[in-house]
């Protein structure tokens, strides 16, 4: 069982956090600081399990992370879980946001939080794993969403693309504006 | 009220924020314009409000009055709302808010939308965070739409009813129906949450997985599909075709074929198939294979396929990438306990992985490394062990010791290279070895006797070069109390003898006592020790300056240390010699270290020594000098210890074989003092082992109607009995006869003469202070005989 899936930058500022067990909003961020203080310290060619920290549940429990340019992707699982097959997990679900977001990078992450909430719905439910076939989750995703927007002004649809072209061009292309899968991980990974 | 700005809008907003602290003005400001604007019950912007609301609840705001404004999304009939107002309920609710029952019509509602993606939605969020109220109301619904033909409906309702099942197990046997024909999906996401759901009935309980044994054929046809089918775009990921149901599947036959004949020969075949087949250069096909040889260890597999899984994880470990070479290792040291034989073909390997710069792997390598250790290759690999406790990092030495320690404890091949080994240990990572090991250590030493000698000059030796290690520090100055007399006639046979005098084995153990690196303890073995050499060594002189030194010391351990050993220098110098003899060989008990002192209050009992070795005392001088630290203050003839029991007796029993049979021996009990309301009886009993000794236990008590407190027993006998007092029960004597205060004293009289005894009362009532004195005479007779 997944116990929770957090994405955070580089600073450690989330970006996402899902957690499939309650725990209060103290105890969530603590736990968000705790983990990214775990992963950051590891080396570049290092393996990409963990023992799980203190407050997640000890060494019960594992993270399983990726990173990827700006972004770390971690899963916090339990030994039911394959560790090789969450990494594949992690991949799927990067390449499905970048299907979805058309070269997705941290930007996209921070303003569009609730599309990626929605995205990782139809991926993984209640702590475990329900679709992993990407254009089957892309087509259910974008069936929504059209549900979505047809409840909407029309002209919401017009400003939401006209944003997307607008945040690309602004002055000042910081780190977030790195496509998250184009930036080659250091150590060349392959599925 | 102008309209609530958007998401992206607050988020720009925040994002300009300079400081944590302008940060949180932007939000709380936000926060109260979303408050105002849920009181006025704005139904076109809600969504919008609890959008922005879930992003502030991300960053660590509290958001918990938007929660009720979830429901209310959620009642909605427009989609975009019901997105929302679940995706906030399932951030923001739990079942430890009562709102969230609320929810549950809403959800019942929902499930039979006509829109399969409400429905979706719906399942989703019961999926996660419903509460066993909510499970058991909802279960049937969940049920339903198990059985439905709409895919997408079907994996969700599969997930969902997993979820029930952890909520609430005993509605387990209401989905079984549901899950006859789960299996002849073609649906892989169907496909594979049924696998998920199987497995978790198969896990829960074991009624269930007998009946789904029968499944096995079934789940094989579908796997050899999966492997033997071609390319299909759909579940393709890197070559292989859907790895993810492949791992499900295997994961399920382990659970069905583990202890079961029938099933894991059916899967034989499969197994191997998949073993041989899958193409390893990517990590897809890694993972397939690790969980297939996790299968084939659990299962009962022919042992062709066992070697076959281990030869599998021998590869692995070689594999550059360090994922695989982690799992590999867990794997292994999984299968270490069973397949011994094969794991230690990869010895070489595992002990090459110790070098590896990562952490996760070193540690999972020194585990393996000591589960692989055996009589014979115990040399080479404690030469790797060793080797890599001097590298490692601080967070393993500790680990590392106390394997090691366990290792030599198991396999040593000959005395002389246990104790290299444990001083070797010492020396490199001395401060991180456990406390319980001093003593272990020390048990062993004295126990082989004829490497005394080497020993405490090697121990020496390492005490001159360095005094910072406490473990090392403790074990080398017990060493060289004890056999100090070796170290100084510089006999050794195994070594060249070193040269030392007396004075230079004193300069040492006085600079430890000195020193700011030495801790409490290890000071306050440094004192014995030098007590201690005052038998074997001349100059005694210098020991007892040293020892009355201390006897004003700040150290409360040690200024009582040092005052007793000054009293044994001066009153009692006939009892020294025989206090400070040589330990003898010590046997080890199972549950506590060698010389266990079982030191309850104000008691001191002889530990556990052979049964041979009759008295005088060989315990440390500790012991003695508690006893007469007990009686201190007493103008009582204070006795040595009494004589160890013939039998002996483990570290518990040992109290009441002192007492030795309490069986009452029929001597009368007499009252002893009786005046101003305080009364004192005696009762008798006779220690068994020993008929010289007679067991009083006095009772005090009151009969005014104030308690008695810091009430305190003294006795005094003649110079030829002994006399041993014993703790009291409490120091108050409560009034009115409530209770009574007990204490036990015991008398050697070896020459059997008439009992006589005085005794000293002082307690206060009614608040001023009494003191009393008496002489008890009229002892029965047969106390004393």
């Amino acid at each position: 069982m997944i116990k929770a899936i957090l994405i955070f930058n580089n600073h450690g500022k989330p970006r996402l956090s899902k957690f499939y067990e309650h725990y209060n909003e103290d105890t969530e961020q603590q736990i968000i600081r705790e983990t990214f203080h775990l992963v950051s310290k590891r080396d570049e060619n290092v393996c990409n399990f963990l023992e799980g920290g203190m407050l997640i549940g000890g060494s019960d429990y594992k993270l399983i992370y990726r990173h990827y340019a700006t972004l770390y992707f971690v899963f916090c699982v339990d030994s039911s879980e394959s560790e090789l097959g969450i990494l594949d997990l992690i991949q799927v679900f990067v390449e499905t946001l970048d299907k979805c977001f058309e070269n997705v990078c941290e930007l996209d992450l921070i303003f569009h939080v609730d599309k990626v909430h929605n995205i990782l719905a139809e991926m993984v439910m209640g702590g475990m794993v329900l679709e992993t076939n990407m254009n089957e989750i892309i087509t259910q995703v974008d069936a929504q969403n059209k549900m979505e927007k047809s409840e909407f002004f029309p002209f919401f649809s017009f400003s939401l693309s006209l944003y997307r072209r607008l945040s690309f061009s602004l002055p000042g292309r910081t780190g977030r504006h790195r496509p998250v899968l184009q930036e080659r991980p250091l150590v060349p990974y392959q599925l | 009220m102008p309209a609530p700005i958007r998401l992206r809008e607050l988020i720009r907003t925040i994002r300009t924020a300079r400081t944590q602290a302008e940060e949180r003005e932007m939000i709380q400001k936000e926060c109260a314009a979303i408050r105002s604007s849920f009181r006025e019950e704005d139904n076109t912007y809600r969504c919008r409000n609890v959008a922005k609301l879930l992003y502030m609840h991300m960053l660590g705001y509290p958001a918990h009055f938007g929660q009720l404004e979830c429901l209310k999304l959620i009642a909605s009939q427009k989609f975009t709302d019901k997105r929302i107002g679940y995706l906030g309920a399932m951030l923001l609710l739990d079942e430890r808010q009562d709102v969230h029952l609320l929810m549950t019509n809403c959800i019942k509602n929902d499930l039979n939308h006509s829109t399969q993606y409400v429905q979706g939605l719906a399942l989703c969020t019961l999926g996660c965070m419903g509460s066993s109220e909510m499970c058991r109301d909802l279960a049937g619904e969940v049920e339903k739409l198990l059985k439905t033909s709409n895919s997408y409906l079907r994996k969700k309702a599969a997930l969902c009813a997993v979820h029930v099942i952890r909520k609430v197990p005993e509605l387990m046997e209401m989905f079984l129906p549901a899950t006859k024909n789960l299996l002849s999906e073609k649906n892989h996401g169907v496909l594979h949450t049924s696998v998920v759901l199987l497995t978790e009935m198969c896990e829960r309980s074991p009624d269930m997985l007998a009946h789904f044994r029968k499944l096995v054929p079934q789940l094989v046809r579908i796997l050899k599909n999966l492997i033997m089918s071609g390319y299909s775009p759909e579940h393709d990921v890197s070559g292989i075709s859907d790895p993810f149901l492949q791992v499900r599947i295997l994961r399920l036959l382990r659970i069905l074929g583990k202890g079961d004949d029938d099933s894991s020969e059916a899967m034989n075949d499969i197994l191997a198939q998949v073993a041989t087949n899958t193409e390893t250069s990517k990590n897809v096909g890694n993972a397939i294979l690790y969980e297939t040889v996790l299968t084939i260890m659990d299962i009962k597999s022919e042992s062709g396929l066992r070697v076959l899984a281990i030869n599998i994880l021998g590869r692995f470990l070689l594999n550059n990438d360090k994922n695989i070479r982690y799992v590999a290792l867990t794997s292994l040291l999984k299968t270490v306990q069973t397949d011994h034989n094969a794991v230690q073909r990869h010895r070489s390997t595992i002990v090459d992985c110790l070098k590896d710069l990562d952490v996760s792997i070193k540690r999972r390598a020194m585990e393996l490394s000591f589960a692989l250790v055996n009589g014979n290759n115990i040399r080479g690999m404690m030469k790797e062990l060793l080797y890599f406790l001097d590298s490692c990092d601080p967070e393993f030495k500790a680990d590392c010791a106390s394997g090691v320690f366990l290792a030599a404890e198991k396999y040593a091949p000959s005395k002389r290279w246990h104790i290299d080994t444990i001083m070797r240990v010492l020396t490199t990572a001395g401060s991180y070895v456990r406390d319980d090991s001093v003593p272990n250590l020390i048990q062993l030493i004295t126990n082989s006797v004829e490497m005394h000698a080497y020993t405490v000059q090697r121990l020496y030796k390492a005490l001159l070069d360095d005094i910072s290690q406490q473990p090392l520090v403790q074990v080398a100055s017990w060493c060289i109390g004890e056999y100090g007399d070796l170290l100084v006639s510089g006999q050794c046979e195994e070594e060249e003898p070193i040269q030392v005098t007396e004075d230079e084995v004193l300069d040492v153990l006085e600079g430890l006592l000195v020193s700011n690196l030495s801790t409490p303890v290890t000071r306050g073995y440094a004192l014995t020790a030098i007590m201690k050499l005052s038998t074997r060594f001349t100059s005694v002189n210098r020991i007892k300056k040293v020892v009355s030194i201390y006897g004003s010391s700040i150290d409360v351990e040690l200024q009582q240390r040092a005052v007793e050993y000054n009293a044994l220098f001066k009153k009692y110098d006939h009892m020294r010699p025989a206090l400070l003899e040589r330990m003898p060989i010590m046997e080890k008990t199972a549950s506590n270290g060698p010389t266990e002192i079982v030191q309850t209050n104000g008691e001191a009992e002889p530990s556990v020594v052979e049964a041979k070795h009759p008295p005088p005392v060989t315990q440390p001088t500790n012991q003695a000098n508690d006893l007469l630290d007990l009686l201190g203050g007493n103008d009582v003839v204070p006795v040595i210890q009494t004589t160890v029991p013939t039998k002996p007796a483990s570290a518990g029993g040992e109290l009441l074989d002192l007492l030795g049979d309490l069986s009452l021996s029929g001597i009368p009990p007499m009252t002893a003092y009786n005046k101003n309301g305080l009364k004192i009886d005696f009762t008798f009993e006779r220690a068994n082992p020993n008929p010289n000794i007679a067991v009083i236990t006095i009772h005090a008590s009151n009969s005014t109607e104030a308690d008695m407190t810091d009430f305190v027993f003294q006795a005094a006998v003649p110079k030829t009995f002994q006399l041993q007092l014993l703790s009291p029960s409490s120091n108050v004597v409560p009034t009115l006869n409530q209770g009574t205060v007990t204490q036990v004293i015991r008398v050697l009289n070896p020459q059997k003469q008439q009992l006589r005894m005085r005794i000293k009362l002082t307690y206060t009532h009614k608040g001023s202070a009494v003191q009393d004195l008496a002489e008890v005479n009229n002892f029965p007779p047969q106390s004393w005989q």
